[in-house]
């Protein structure tokens, strides 16, 4: 189990080198950082609600740029590998597959983590430079990244899953669709209770819980995180909790596919 | 003792997009290879070499068959802590410096430091790459890779190394230096198994060899037995030679281009050659070079199979 875990690791720090000496990565949290500070500009056309334009700019950034991080490093995890072959001198090494793949998805794990703290604290930094924001502000920013991440992770799952068997450019167009798509699961439920087809309701219903429920991630809005005037949700600890074992569940239902397929798998 | 032990090993490829069919790639291929001994594995481009490897280090699934390595079948993990790898035209992470690479390695074979950095030297210095350890494997050449391919398949003292085209692609100094390895290898006891299709590379190394052609097992024994019998004639140069030795020599030889103050000739009659030799010391003439012509494998298995 520690040889295991020992070795995991290794492939999950190898993928992390790989990944931030990548220039695709610097060149899209720059994009980010840009996104987050252009935002600053566009608080000031607002009256009186420069900070929630901020902090929804912001945080929009956070998700599409790490949303697109994801897919661009996930799509290509195992096809570069396999493509190069660079797997081939890796896979004769006393490594299972599945500690591999395990590493592999741990590694783009952590890579999207360090984005993430990096975009959040070129946030953090544009709401201290308007300063209008209350100093428990900053903590309960903290919930929301956590949950944009959880929903990255999710993605990164997907892309690996999508990457075991598929060129990257299928994977990325499996995998962005399944993005936007995600982000209505609560609506196609609703549309299936509005038919009156049997067949188009159980439709709804299977879809609703196959494809991934990316609104479970994203109840969170600026005016919970603000906690200033007018009407707000407080954060609720039970939902980020269930987002949580949603997450965990559903992201190991995808790599153990993405494992079961890459099993199987010949290296020609 | 037998360290790799094949039996009735077996590969089909589906091809085609609509209607796939299988295409056999290795057809029943019994073989063993002892302890100690250096085995190489040989055959013409497509000969099912690189399958064959493929599947011992189960990086393909055998349709039927069955591979041991060092006693435990090949799916065995564990039994791959005692072996060494090296691909055939190996790449690597070329964002890496070879010590990255190779304490990575080391890691996937649950070595710790001090231990792993002390061999990673070692290794690297063994290799010839100790003025290259931090220099990332993408401004490597195509020789350089191959050293490091060789040095990520020893960092674990393997008890037997695969090595698929060792020397493929390697200029004469590169080819000289895998070499030198391998007997190295052997000196210490390390059974060696590589493929190869070129002739002298096999000739100076290997104990035994395996001849592998469409996928099936053509010859297997010792190198001797196998290689010796195929001297097609010889090539001569001679020096010191005039007009009148001319008609002489081209009683013994069937080719005769004169190059210079040079003679080339091409003997093919054993009893000519001797008659050659003969005339050439009784009339004090200089002997340059005399080398045994032996077809490329590629000849070889043409005559032996047939055209393809």
């Amino acid at each position: 189990m520690k040889n295991m875990l020992g070795r995991v690791l290794a492939i999950a720090g190898n993928t992390y080198r790989e990944n931030i000496r990548d220039k695709i990565l610097y060149n899209l949290i720059l994009f980010a950082l840009i996104m987050i500070l252009s935002s600053l500009a566009l608080g000031r056309l607002t009256l009186g609600n420069e900070d929630k334009v901020i902090l929804d700019l912001g945080l929009a950034s956070i998700s599409i740029f790490g949303m697109l991080i994801a897919i661009f490093i996930g799509i290509s995890l195992v096809y570069k590998e396999l493509e190069k072959r660079t797997v081939y001198a890796l896979l004769a090494k006393p490594v299972h597959r599945y500690e591999w793949i395990l590493g592999k998805y741990l590694g783009l794990l952590f890579t999207l983590l360090v984005n993430l703290a990096v975009m959040t604290v070129g946030l953090a930094l544009a709401m201290l430079y308007t300063g209008g924001i209350q100093a428990g502000g900053y903590v309960r920013l903290l919930p929301a990244v956590y949950l944009i991440f959880l929903s990255l992770a999710l993605i990164t799952a997907l892309a690996l899953l999508f990457s075991t068997f598929s060129s990257p450019a299928l994977s990325a167009i499996f995998t962005f669709f399944l993005w936007i798509i995600g982000h209505f699961g609560n609506d196609l439920l609703g549309f299936g209770k509005l038919t009156e087809s049997a067949f188009i309701k159980g439709l709804c219903r299977v879809l609703y819980y196959v494809i991934p429920n990316l609104s479970n991630f994203a109840f969170l809005d600026s005016r919970s995180i603000l906690q200033g005037t007018g009407h707000f949700q407080p954060i609720d600890p039970l939902a980020i909790a269930w987002a949580t074992v949603y997450c965990v569940v559903y992201c190991a239902i995808l790599v153990a596919l993405g494992t079961a397929i890459f099993m199987r798998r010949d290296f020609k | 003792m037998p360290v790799l032990e094949i039996e009735n090993l077996t590969k089909d490829f589906s091809v085609g997009f609509w209607k796939k069919h299988p295409v056999r790639a290795l057809d029943n291929l019994c073989l063993e290879v002892c302890q100690g001994e250096i085995f190489g594995f040989l055959g013409p481009n497509g000969a099912g070499k690189s399958t064959t490897i493929k599947l011992l280090m189960h990086l393909l699934h055998p349709t039927s068959g069955t591979a041991r390595i060092l006693g435990q079948p090949v799916d065995a993990v564990s039994m791959h802590q005692s072996i060494g790898y090296l691909p055939e035209n190996p790449y690597f992470y070329d964002y890496l410096t070879p010590m990255e690479l190779l304490t990575y390695v080391g890691k996937l074979f649950g070595l710790r430091q001090p231990a792993l950095s002390k061999k990673v030297d070692a290794l690297i210095e063994s290799v010839g790459l100790s003025h290259s350890r931090n220099l990332q494997l993408r401004k490597f050449s195509k020789g350089m890779v191959q050293r490091i391919g060789i040095a990520q398949a020893l960092i674990n003292d393997p008890e037997i190394v695969f090595l698929d085209e060792p020397m493929s692609g390697l200029d004469p100094l590169g080819r000289m230096d895998v070499r030198r390895i391998i007997a190295s290898l052997k000196a210490r006891g390390v059974t060696v198994f590589f493929s190869s299709h070129i002739l002298p590379d096999v000739e100076a190394l290997c104990d035994r060899v395996a001849i592998l052609n469409k996928g099936r097992l053509q010859e297997q024994g010792a190198l001797e037995e196998i290689l010796k019998v195929r001297i097609e004639g010889h090539d001569v140069i001679l020096s010191g030679w005039t007009e009148v030795h001319m008609h002489n020599i081209r009683k013994f030889s069937e080719e005769v281009r004169p190059m210079g103050d040079r003679l080339h000739l091409r003997v093919s009659d054993p009893e000519k050659m001797e008659g050659l030799l003969a005339f050439v010391f009784s009339n004090k003439l200089e002997l340059i070079s005399l080398n045994p012509i032996r077809p490329s494998l590629e000849e070889y298995f043409q005559s032996l199979v047939g055209s393809r």
